[in-house]
């Protein structure tokens, strides 16, 4: 069993903080298709089109019979651990900094045998289960698991390296306003986090659910509108420092495109609160977090952005919405490579219509404010970078990876072609 | 100092030197344009009261070294500001209905203003009343035509929540009454009415009949509002000179500016 880790003490404030220091550059092409697989925690190989053969490691051309027909397909990751040893060294400063360190070999049941980093709990010589994860550089490796869970697994110093789990860390959730609001703070305090600073815009006017968020235990609610530069700035200033997670939960919904609306008002709002709203936190926040990555156990660690599903194609219902998610979602293409030097995850989370007042007369799938709290906390546990939730989102972004022009056109449909 | 001097030079040179002397005093009647000030709030369908904003464009850096500016974004109706006629539909069609067209002699006037703070303070849905206004006049005097009427409440004190008072049913906070709206339009022929809440008319007032009478009829007779006025404490019931200068925009329905008063000093 993993020892758990214990609630980190106050920081020295005479201590340099330990600056993120990376695995690994960047690998060939090919090995990017595990790197892509594991932003949303998929084990995958690729499977040679022509004869079937599963290859690995990833390359261009296929080991059996030379075809460049290599599509990635997820594979079973059961396996045994037939090799391991713990390196006590490494001329790599960023594994010499985190020695001892396990390896070893897996030879998986679908059959290659793969190199990867093995949990404290996998026990020498038995059955594993492969996971595929972005290491602090942001790139796909393995990682052998005993293939049931063990008390405190999560607490492996190994894979806290990969992970974002909120246990112990501060956490930084924006909008109370929002209806997503007591869901995240629930799910978070049930994660562990040890404080979650909730950001309220607009004091000055009540809403109904701020009794309940401060009933949740390690709730604080302080002032932050991320339209306004100025309490941005303010509040990135006093815990800037001790912001482990930050989760942009602030949203400008409503409804229309651009012929039904006539104006640029609502527009201009949807693009204050969705992009240049993420613009001032990454630009506030952004700095303190990329400083943070290896801070010990609060090191700083994840960003999550809630976005529309429609980033990715225009829900023409909802255009104008769509578009300033889609802005947001190249924006946050540029945070991730901006806090990939820091070792900070970037998550994005991607929904569809969600169960609140502005998608109401909208039929069934929504995605409700507790399942979307689920994933956004099961997604850090993962240390995933894309997640999306709901059958809507998922539906879609299958159906944008086969052809994209194609959904294109299904959603000029009224009713976004099934979405 | 020749208070009856009857030449204009004249009048101006000693107003010049009452303001040096204190022998008249300038109030600010203006709240600071300030991000969490709150603004007036629709339902959420409806286009909203855009925020006051301000984003630095350099602050003597490489932006631009020897320079500090902002850009600043705001509604027309944000913070203390002038309606103009044109601000609502029964005013429409006034001549000179929007801030650019006003005459400029529009904007200095002489100013009542009716006390309200003591009836506020045990009713946040207190209303002006013609008999309020009556009642104010046999102790100062009938409102003068062509005079602005502020209605004092106190409720500038009011801070955070506390100042919209927004609850379920909406906002509670006071206002006139219609038929006191058309006193002080029809019968005395006032310029324009000014309170310290967030609009000219109650928190409750779309439940008149018509439908928030201050904009109403003031703006449908070619009259002005003003609204989040601060300071009102400090003014006379009568005698003050309002200076009320709204932003020349074109077309524009109202404006955020900066309303001071002259009053007697207190010397
Ligand atoms: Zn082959």
């Amino acid at each position: 069993m993993t020892d758990a880790i214990l609630p980190p003490p106050k920081k020295d404030p005479q201590k340099r903080t330990r600056t993120q220091t990376l695995p690994s550059g960047l690998r060939s092409r090919a090995a990017l298709g595990l790197t892509a697989a594991a932003a949303e925690g998929r084990f995958m190989l690729q499977v040679c089109g022509e004869c079937g053969a599963l290859q690995y490691p990833p390359r261009d051309a296929c080991s059996t019979c030379l075809s460049t027909d290599l599509p990635w397909r997820d594979i079973d990751p059961a396996g045994e651990l037939i090799a391991e040893t713990t390196v006590r060294t490494s001329t790599n400063t960023y594994f010499r900094e985190r020695t001892p360190w396990r390896v070893g070999t897996v030879r998986l049941d679908a059959g290659p045998s793969v190199m990867c980093h093995v949990h404290g709990d996998a026990p020498r010589g038995g059955r594993v289960r492969i996971i595929n994860r972005l290491d602090k550089s942001g790139q796909g490796v393995l990682y052998a698991l005993p293939p049931e869970g063990t008390p405190h697994m999560e607490d492996d110093p190994q894979l806290r390296e990969i992970t974002a789990d909120p246990k112990f860390r501060r956490v930084l959730i924006t909008d109370a306003r929002s209806e997503n609001a007591v869901a995240l703070a629930e799910a978070f305090a049930k994660a562990g986090a040890s404080i979650i600073f909730i950001g309220e815009p607009e004091g000055w006017r009540p809403y109904p659910h701020r009794a309940a968020l401060e009933a949740i235990p390690n709730v604080q609610i302080v002032p932050l509108d991320v339209t306004d530069t100025a309490s941005v700035t303010e509040l990135a200033g006093e815990i800037g420092g001790k912001t482990d997670i930050l989760v942009n939960n602030a949203r400008f919904v409503r409804p229309g495109g651009i012929m039904d609306r006539g104006d640029t008002v609502f527009a201009r709002d949807e693009m204050e609160v969705n992009y240049l709203g993420l613009m001032r936190l990454a630009q506030s926040f952004g700095p303190a977090m990329r400083g943070r990555g290896a801070d010990g156990d609060n090191s700083a660690a994840a960003w999550v952005n809630i976005l529309s599903v429609y980033a990715y194609s225009n829900m023409p219902a909802f255009g104008a919405f769509s578009a300033s998610n889609a802005a947001a979602y190249s924006l946050s293409q540029c945070l991730r490579a901006e806090m990939r030097p820091g070792g900070v995850r970037v998550m994005n989370v991607y929904t569809g219509p969600t169960d609140d007042a502005w998608h109401q007369p909208l039929p069934p799938p929504k995605v409700a404010p507790a399942a979307l709290a689920r994933a956004i906390v099961s997604g850090l546990k993962d240390g995933l970078e894309d997640v999306f939730v709901g059958d809507v989102a998922k539906d879609l972004i299958e159906r944008w990876r086969a052809g994209a022009k194609v959904l294109e056109r299904e959603m000029s449909e009224t009713d976004g072609g099934g979405a | 100092m020749n208070v009856h001097a009857t030449d204009p030079s004249a009048l101006l040179g000693n107003l010049a030197e009452a303001l040096a002397t204190g022998a008249i005093e300038v109030v600010d009647l203006t709240h600071t344009l300030d991000q969490d000030f709150p603004v007036i709030v629709l339902p959420p369908e409806f286009g909203q009261c855009a925020r006051f904003r301000m984003e630095e464009v350099s602050a003597y850096d490489h932006r631009g070294p020897a320079w500090k500016w902002h850009n600043f974004t705001c509604s027309e109706h944000t913070g203390t500001h002038f309606d103009a006629p044109s601000h609502w539909i029964s005013g429409r069609d006034v001549p000179n209905g929007s801030v650019d067209e006003i005459p400029a002699e529009r904007f200095i006037g002489p100013v009542c203003v009716i006390d309200c703070s003591e009836g506020a303070a045990a009713d946040e849905d207190f209303e002006l009343t013609p008999e309020v206004i009556e009642a104010w006049e046999a102790e100062h005097g009938r409102i003068p035509a062509e005079s602005w009427v502020l209605m004092r409440t106190d409720w500038s004190k009011r801070r955070g929540a506390a100042y919209l008072n927004m609850r379920e049913d909406g906002a509670h906070s006071p206002g006139p009454t219609p038929a006191a709206i058309r006193l002080l339009v029809d019968e005395r022929g006032i310029r324009g009415f000014g309170t310290e809440t967030v609009g000219t008319d109650a928190g409750q007032g779309s439940h008149y009949t018509p439908p928030y009478p201050a904009h109403f009829y003031l703006h449908g007779a070619g009259r002005y509002g003003l609204q989040c006025l601060n300071n009102l404490d400090r003014l006379p019931p009568t005698g003050a000179m309002l200076i009320a200068t709204p932003l020349k925009i074109k077309n524009g329905t109202g404006s955020p500016l900066r309303v001071v008063a002259l009053v007697p000093g207190r010397t």
